[in-house]
């Protein structure tokens, strides 16, 4: 078994194109999914349509645009410039500022209108509470305002991501899918081969076990995927500051923990498909996909309707990324995680008995 | 020994690959199963060596059935499929390593088993497996195939798309093997080396149309045969011999056409008068031995006749 675990890294090693991507891909697709992907929107056109023109109006606008988050595209006269101003893209956002808003402010009654371009209702709504946010500040900054007692401050504070970094919703994700499709996609991939390629006769015809066979195909992936897992913590770690608060070791567990179930699922593949392009198409459509669409890794588990959220439960990597955000960000210990854990194990026994079922040990 | 009875195999999809066919091979017999592609040689080889099930009949080892004690059998065969099936990407060294490990021996243990023909590999032993020449990627499978030191040796189609120099060299070292005492099965498309083995069955659509030693075989043929050569179209010629009430077949044969007579009288002479009566001149008509080739074409004829 450990010749055949030889010849396996050996496969791996001299096929030197497939390790590159192997190895390059954890790392390009954590860098693009950290700064390109984000949900934070920086530099957003703003056009303002200040009535006011006074010291307090400029010194919001100055706010506004110093935030990072707009960028002053311009000034309008009337609102109704506001759907010609949307369609040409020089503006994201309108902000309307009444007459007197320095006497507004002192009276309280200070009146602001924002005007949001919906073709994008998510980009809206940020840039909604984005602005909200930066007007509450202002107001609350204004000493020389006269009643501070009457204003309702609300005052919110984000727990364990306090700067709603997007990459710490990333890294896990991207862990999720990268150790998946380099676990099953991998090894049902090199299981697939040795079937087309006519050597699998020849394995079967030796006093080689099934599980032997499937052992020694398998185990240079746990290490190629582990190598893999800690590239992207590192990443997370040092790149994009991504903290472990939990304990490192329990991670380490919970990835090996993953990396079988993946595991599990490639020999399952393998034993159904007869040709690597099966295989792949099967890894790819089957698992990749739903992978990064239903895993909560790109869009919330909790805003999907009751049938996708029914279909979540059963994608692996719904648990997996719920276990890493528990034990990077919460700090959790096993006590909070048991269930997904659980999970997770119950997930490698049935992939591995249906494996074990399927696996034949003739020809068809 | 292996012993085949009444073995019959019929695919999902309707495809019947073997029909009835019963055989048994000796021990240290080098035994050939000949025919074309598609003739259920495969199908035979990979029961013999327990990867498929027959649908009806047995198979026996040894003395061991091929479906309860298929794993006893796996360790005493060694078995080389028609398709290349070595890993192009490790070297020699390499593969011969890997296929002696899972049959739990060393190189080293077993080299004076396969040292004939890996001595002629040495010189690439670094290349990968991939990258060889037909002839020689045959004889590593081959090496690989030895290496557990098997009792029974099945080949499948080893000398296919092989060069003449590298055919005759791999039956050499078949003739070696079996002299050392190993049972060996092989098939081949090609006729030719029928002559090569010790006994063959002649195989065609899934039927064996008849065993025996390759001497047997040919002078088993029932009629005259005769070579015709022409310098007229050989198409139009074959056409006119097969419209003759005294021919029984007439088919191409390399350069020229071979004509079965549908009984012993007909001499080449008669059938030279009959061929200028029909205008045809400048023909040259001899009377043959017929070859194993000669005896597969009649017997496919007369197989084709009979299921009508």
């Amino acid at each position: 078994m450990i010749a055949f675990i030889k010849k396996e890294v050996q496969h791996i090693l001299r096929d030197y194109r497939t390790m590159i991507i192997l190895f390059g891909m954890p790392l390009i697709q954590v860098l693009i999914f950290g700064f390109a992907i984000t949900n934070e929107i920086k530099n957003a056109n703003l056009v303002v349509i200040d009535h006011a023109k006074d010291y307090q109006s400029v010194r919001l606008i100055q706010k506004m645009t110093s935030s990072g988050y707009f960028k002053l595209s311009g000034y309008a006269s009337t609102v109704d410039e506001s759907e010609q101003l949307f369609k040409s893209g020089k503006a994201k956002q309108i902000l309307v500022i009444e007459n007197d808003f320095a006497e507004g402010l002192r009276q309280n009654s200070a009146r602001i209108q924002i005007i949001s371009d919906a073709t994008d209702p998510n980009v809206a709504e940020q840039l909604k509470n984005y602005t909200i946010g930066i007007i509450s500040s202002f107001t609350a900054e204004q000493r020389d305002l006269p009643s501070p007692a009457l204003k309702v401050n609300v005052s919110s504070q984000m727990y364990f991501n306090p700067e709603l970094k997007g990459v710490f919703l990333f890294v896990p994700g991207t862990m999720a899918v990268i150790l998946m499709l380099v676990s099953a996609m991998m090894t049902s991939i090199s299981i697939a081969r040795e079937k087309e390629t006519g050597t699998m006769e020849v394995l079967l015809v030796s006093p080689l076990k099934p599980w032997q066979i499937i052992v020694g195909k398998v185990t240079p992936y746990v290490v190629l995927s582990f190598i893999n897992a800690l590239t992207i913590l590192a990443l997370g770690f040092w790149v994009f500051g991504l903290p472990i608060q939990g304990s490192f070791i329990l991670l380490l567990a919970e990835i090996l923990l993953y990396i079988i179930m993946s595991l599990s699922l490639g020999i399952f593949i393998s034993t159904i498909s007869s040709t690597q392009q099966i295989a792949m198409m099967l890894s790819m459509f089957a698992l990749m996909l739903p992978t990064i669409l239903l895993s909560g890794f790109v869009f919330p588990i909790e805003n999907m309707p009751s049938f996708l959220q029914g279909l979540s439960c059963i994608m692996p990597s719904r648990w997996f990324i719920i276990i890493v955000r528990d034990i990077m960000l919460r700090g959790n210990g096993l006590t909070h995680i048991w269930m997904e854990t659980m999970i997770l194990c119950l997930m490698i026994l049935f992939f591995l008995g249906l494996s074990i079922k399927n696996f034949k040990v003739r020809l068809q | 020994m292996i012993k085949i009875s009444n073995v019959s195999k019929t695919y999902p999809g309707g495809v019947r690959a073997l029909n009835n066919i019963s055989l048994q091979i000796e021990d240290a017999e080098l035994y050939g199963c000949i025919g074309p592609d598609g003739a259920g040689k495969s199908t035979l080889f990979r029961m013999i060596v327990s990867l498929l099930i027959p649908d009806a009949g047995t198979i026996e080892v040894n003395g061991l059935d091929i479906v309860s004690n298929y794993k006893q059998i796996r360790s005493k065969v060694g078995y080389m499929p028609g398709r290349f099936s070595l890993y192009p990407d490790l070297s020699v060294k390499e593969n011969i390593n890997f296929f002696a490990s899972i049959f739990n021996t060393t190189f080293e243990k077993n080299y004076h088993i396969i040292k004939d023909i890996y001595d002629q590999l040495s010189p690439f032993s670094d290349r990968p497996a991939g990258k060889l020449s037909g002839g020689m990627k045959q004889k590593l499978a081959l090496c690989c195939a030895l290496i557990h030191n098997p009792e029974v040796l099945i080949l499948d189609e080893p000398t296919t798309g092989v060069d003449a120099v590298s055919r005759i060299e791999f039956w050499q070292i078949l003739a070696g093997l079996k002299a050392s005492g190993m049972t060996i099965v092989v098939s081949t498309p090609y006729m030719d080396e029928a002559t090569l083995c010790d006994r063959v069955s002649l195989i065609q659509g899934g039927e064996i149309l008849t065993s025996g030693t390759p001497v047997q075989i040919t002078e088993a043929f029932p009629a005259a045969l005769f070579s015709v050569r022409t310098r007229h179209s050989m198409y139009s010629l074959v056409e006119v011999l097969r419209q003759m009430p005294e021919i029984s077949s007439a088919f191409l044969f390399g350069q020229a056409i071979h004509v079965v007579s549908k009984d012993m009288t007909l001499t080449s002479e008669m059938l030279q008068a009959m061929l200028n009566q029909s205008q045809y001149e400048e023909i040259g008509v001899s009377k043959i031995t017929p070859t194993i080739e000669d005896c597969f074409m009649y017997l496919t004829d007369q197989t084709n006749i009979s299921h009508g």
